[in-house]
Formats: C-alpha cells, structure tokens, sequence
C-alpha cells in the first residue's frame, strides 16, 4: 500500500451519516469524526485487494455445494410464555412497539 | 486423589476414571467450582456460572452410574459454553449490552448433544462483543486475562472459553470460530482448539456475525480430549440448513499412523508475524523431523494468501451488518427507556447505545461495502478472491495431506495495547482467516514457548479430515509438550 493510498479519503463526514442513517446507528458528532478517521484507514487497507485480477472468476458465496434445503412445514410445540419475557415493553400477551406515525 | 489434583488428569481419563467409579462426577464439578472461585478474580472467564444446577445434574449423573446405566461419553466433565451459544433459561449476553438481559428460551444443538452424553454445562464465558474481536477486551463486561500470564490478553474472541481450560475452570469449553476466535486464544492460552469444517457442527442456537464463515469449535488441554468433543458435537442437524452429513461418525485415532506430507506456505512465516513466533515453529517442525516421525515437511507458495484479510474482513463485516440488523430492541433486548419516540429514532437510539465501539464500527463498513456504487468493488470482488483463494488451497491439498502456519503472527500482548488500533488488531488474523474462507477444519496445538508465552502451530486440513488434524496434532503435543507449571494460572 502506499502512502498515498493511505492518506485517501475514501469516505467524507457526511456519507458517514448517511451510513449510520442506513445502519441505524444513532452517534454522536464525536463518534463520526472519529469513525470517519477509522473507517478511511481501515478501507485503505481493504483497496489492496484491488492488485488482483478477477476478471472471468466467480464469486464464491458459500464453500458448500448444498442448495436449497427444504422441510415439511410442520408446526412444532413452542414456548410463546417464555419468549414475551425477553420483551422489553408489553402489555398483557403484547409486545409493545414505538409508534409508526 | 486430592480434590484440586485430579483437574490435572487429562480428561479424557477422569472421564475413564468417572465411569469406573474410581472417582465421581460430583466431586470433579465440585473440585472445578473451588477452582473458579480461587482463581475468577485474576482471570474473570466467565460472565455467567451455572453452580447448583451443574452439581444437581453431577448428582443424577453419578446415581445413574451407580445404578449401571449407560453413562455418556462426557462422563459427568464440567463444559464451558461461549456466551453467545444458548444455554436453556440462561441469559445470552453475547457480552453486549444489547442482549445483557436476553433469557434464551432454547437450547442450541451442540448444547443438546453435550447434554445427551452426559456433559455438565458449568457456565457461560466470556467474550468480544458479538464475537467481534481478537483479544476478549470488546466485552462489555470486561476484559478476560490470560492464564499463563494475567498481563496478557487471552486472545479471542472465544477467550473466556480457552482461559476457563486453560485455568482448569472447566474440562472442555466450546467455542465460535468466524475468523480464528477458537485457534487464536487456543494459542495464546496453551491449549487445544479446532475450527471444525464448514457445515461439521451445527450452528442452531449459535448467534450468527456471518454465517458463512463461522463454526462452533471445541477447547480442551489435549488434543485426545478435544478429539471427543469433536465426536459430540459434530453431525447432522436438520435445523442449520448449512449442516452436512459428511463428518464421520465414528471419529476413529488410529494408533499407527499412515506418513503424512506437510506443506509449509511461506507466506504464513512473512510480513507481520514476529520473529519470535516464526523461528519458535520453524524449530518444532525441525524437532518433529529429527524424531523420525511419520511426517515430512516441505516449504510451498501460496501467493493468494496476501488478500485473505482485507477478503475476509469484507465479507465477514457484510454478513455482520445484515445479521446485526434483527437487534430492534422490540422482541428482545436493548430498549430505550423513553417511549414518546417514532420508530425509527428508537431503532437507531436502541442499537447506539445497545452496540459497543467495535460492533458499530463493523456494521458500518459491512453497510458501506453491500451499499449501491461500492458493492462490487469490495463485496463482489472479496467473494471472487475467495475463489481464487480456495483453488489454491484445493491445488496444494492434491500434494499435501496437511498445511502447517503459526496459529497467530505475534505472542500473546499486554491488555489495552491494542485497544485504540483496531487495523492492528485485524492484522491479528492473518494466519487464521484462510480456513474460514475455504471452510476447511483447523487444529491449534501448542508447540513451544518464546520470552516465555506460549506458541501455537496451526494444522490445516482438507474438508472432513479432523481425523488427519488429531494424529498430527497427538504426535505434537507428544513430541513437543509444553510444560503448563510455566504459567500463572495453568496448573493446580
């Protein structure tokens, strides 16, 4: 990598919110400037893939030759008292959620 | 036999010693539970222990022996779970405050199967937030120290695990392994671990960072031991879509070996591995050849290994910003106490607060690396250099029935010296993320020491061939065996 690969800007302050906005990511003005310093190094670094010629490969999402596994769709016993514990906020047998508008 | 001195037989013979009822499960839980509140303060491997329902299951576990029935192949022995495996009416914390208060209303398979052969689950350990992380010090319940010198980090993610056996606060412990976490704190902590294959053990009730590169892994002191964890754990499980029917199903240590070829990539002994750690296993593979073993060794190139990292640290952030997107605070765990709030400022303030520093760094680039204009560029091109990465591995598998790294570039480092670098800290996995891309089973044994911390060597496998791992793996620890009284905490 050279040096000035590294001192690239690859990412500016405001795609950084935008991608705390799309990640849902609430930070504080602190955090993005530090982020943003975090982030163009670490990119940096990944760029070095970029000296390989990939032309004609195909990607290789997963390293196993199973596709499309299938069940029966059958229902089985579940525990619905024990999951409405995890719930942060509810009432009677609902989960609470924000409101939508 | 004095009650601390029997957690230093092997365990694969106090699980012989247990079903001869030379000793009994209750007094090995017992002896383990003395040990870990001796020894927690310094370590801190655990974040949750499971004290008087373990003692109650060693109790019916010994009844049952005396009874003549059929006692399981873990014998009654204590086993650690990663806390971000689920443990039945346990929290999973994942050690995020994000789940802090996540009471897992089932168990995972692996957790299942320990159970049916009679393992006792003693505790849940700690970990980097999510798995994320090289060291154990991401947790949000703090650090773990490693045992052999508590100065040091216990390497990670999986570093409550590997300390809780090192520190013989638990006969054997299961970790994840996404891109080293049970290889790396195997190393730095003394002791056995393997990344099994991809789709060997299922993964239902594991939390997922990024699936396709992860697998449950076990932890034990010897490499005869992990080998019967292995058995326990790996096999088909209709539930994980991923799991494959190839492990074998008797995991058979043949006592005369065939002579195996080991390929040495040069690669894994260059650019940022210490001096130390490099020339520690040079010198074991000398020692391993002037014993006149069944292994030879040759040096070979594998030059696609330079771009494993940044490959590895694309994808495996990808698939953590998508997986990491179910955290909502709605069903489970972090919530914001203010309820006047619009859903979406609630999502975004829950997982703000709920996700620590690194978490939040790696679902950001993940976002960044999938999102419109820059997806083919990192993600695509990450996937195809995979590729490139497996048929190279594939090419040297058709020469060699091993490959041979050190387990991690650097010894084990002082707590905090890493924390405010995270690049440094990737460069950490150099030697281990391969096996997670091309999805082959990986064995860390220890082989030796430098400035007096530990040294593992890493075996690499073709698919399926753990049994390859463990008869190369006994032959180390054998020829090479690595005096645990050297340590803090490693020994009774």
């Amino acid at each position: 990598m050279t040096k000035k690969q590294r001192q690239e800007q690859f990412i500016s302050e405001k795609e950084v919110e935008h991608l705390a906005e799309l990640a849902k990511l609430e930070l504080s003005k602190k955090e993005f400037t530090k982020l943003r310093g975090e982030l163009n190094e670490i990119l940096g670094y990944f760029r070095l893939i970029d000296e390989v010629d990939t032309e004609n490969v195909s990607p290789t999402y997963h390293v196993q030759d199973i596709v499309n596994v299938l069940r029966d769709d059958t229902p089985t016993p579940q525990q619905p008292d024990m999951l409405l514990e995890d719930a942060p906020q509810k009432k009677d047998r609902f989960i609470k959620a924000p409101k939508m508008i | 036999m004095a009650k601390q001195r029997i957690l230093e037989l092997p365990v694969w013979e106090a699980a012989d010693k247990i079903r001869g009822q030379e000793i009994t499960s209750e007094e090995y839980v017992a002896a383990t539970l003395k040990r870990i509140r001796e020894v927690e303060p310094d370590v801190h491997a655990y974040i949750t222990l499971i004290e008087e329902p373990a003692l109650t299951q060693a109790q019916a576990i010994d009844k049952k022996i005396r009874r003549g029935g059929d006692l399981g192949r873990l014998a009654g022995l204590p086993v650690a779970i990663k806390d971000n495996i689920c443990v039945r009416g346990f929290t999973t914390t994942c050690a995020s405050k994000m789940l802090e208060n996540f009471v897992t209303p089932y168990d995972a398979t692996v957790v299942e199967r320990i159970l049916g052969e009679d393992g006792v689950i003693i505790g849940k350990t700690n970990l980097d937030e999510f798995a994320m992380g090289t060291s154990t010090e991401y947790s949000y319940f703090g650090p773990t120290k490693n045992p052999w010198d508590t100065s040091k980090v216990p390497g990670g993610s999986s570093g409550g695990s590997a300390a809780a056996v090192s520190a013989l606060e638990a006969a054997f412990a299961l970790g994840s392994d996404t891109g080293g976490s049970v290889r790396s704190p195997a190393s730095f902590c003394c002791i056995v671990g393997l990344k099994p294959t991809y789709g060997a053990v299922s993964r239902y009730g594991l939390v997922s960072y990024a699936n396709s590169l992860e697998q449950i892994g076990p932890f034990a002191r010897d490499v005869r031991s992990c080998a019967l964890l292995t058995s326990v754990i790996a096999g088909y499980d209709a539930r994980d879509s991923t799991s494959s029917d190839k492990f074998p199903a008797d995991l058979v240590l043949k006592r005369s070996l065939p002579k195996l070829t080991i390929g040495v990539p040069r690669e894994f002994f260059e650019e940022g591995v210490q001096e130390g750690v490099s020339k520690t296993v040079r010198d074991a593979i000398s020692r391993l050849e002037k014993a006149g073993v069944k292994l030879s060794f040759e040096e070979i190139s594998l030059p696609m290994l330079k771009y494993a990292l940044p490959a590895y640290y694309i994808i495996a952030m990808s698939e953590a910003s998508s997986n990491l997107a179910r955290y909502d605070g709605i069903r489970y765990g972090y919530r914001v106490p203010d309820r006047t709030l619009d859903w979406g400022t609630v999502f975004s303030k829950d997982r703000g607060v709920g996700f620590g520093a690194e978490v939040r760094r790696r679902i950001m680039l993940g976002t960044y690396a999938l999102s419109a204009g820059y997806f083919d560029q990192y993600y695509l091109k990450a996937q195809k250099i995979r590729t490139l990465l497996r048929r190279e591995f594939d090419g040297a598998f058709k020469r060699f029935d091993l490959l041979l790294a050190p387990s991690m570039p650097i010894l084990p480092f002082g707590l905090g010296e890493k924390m405010e670098d995270p690049l440094q800290l990737y460069m950490c996995d150099i030697e281990t993320v391969p096996a997670n891309l091309t999805g082959i089973p990986s064995l860390s044994v220890p082989c030796g020491v430098s400035e007096g911390l530990p040294v593992g060597m890493q075996l690499m496998a073709p698919p399926f061939r753990e049994d390859l791992l463990f008869q190369a793996g006994r032959l180390v620890e054998d020829l090479l065996p690595v005096d645990r009284s050297a340590g803090e905490f490693t020994h009774a």
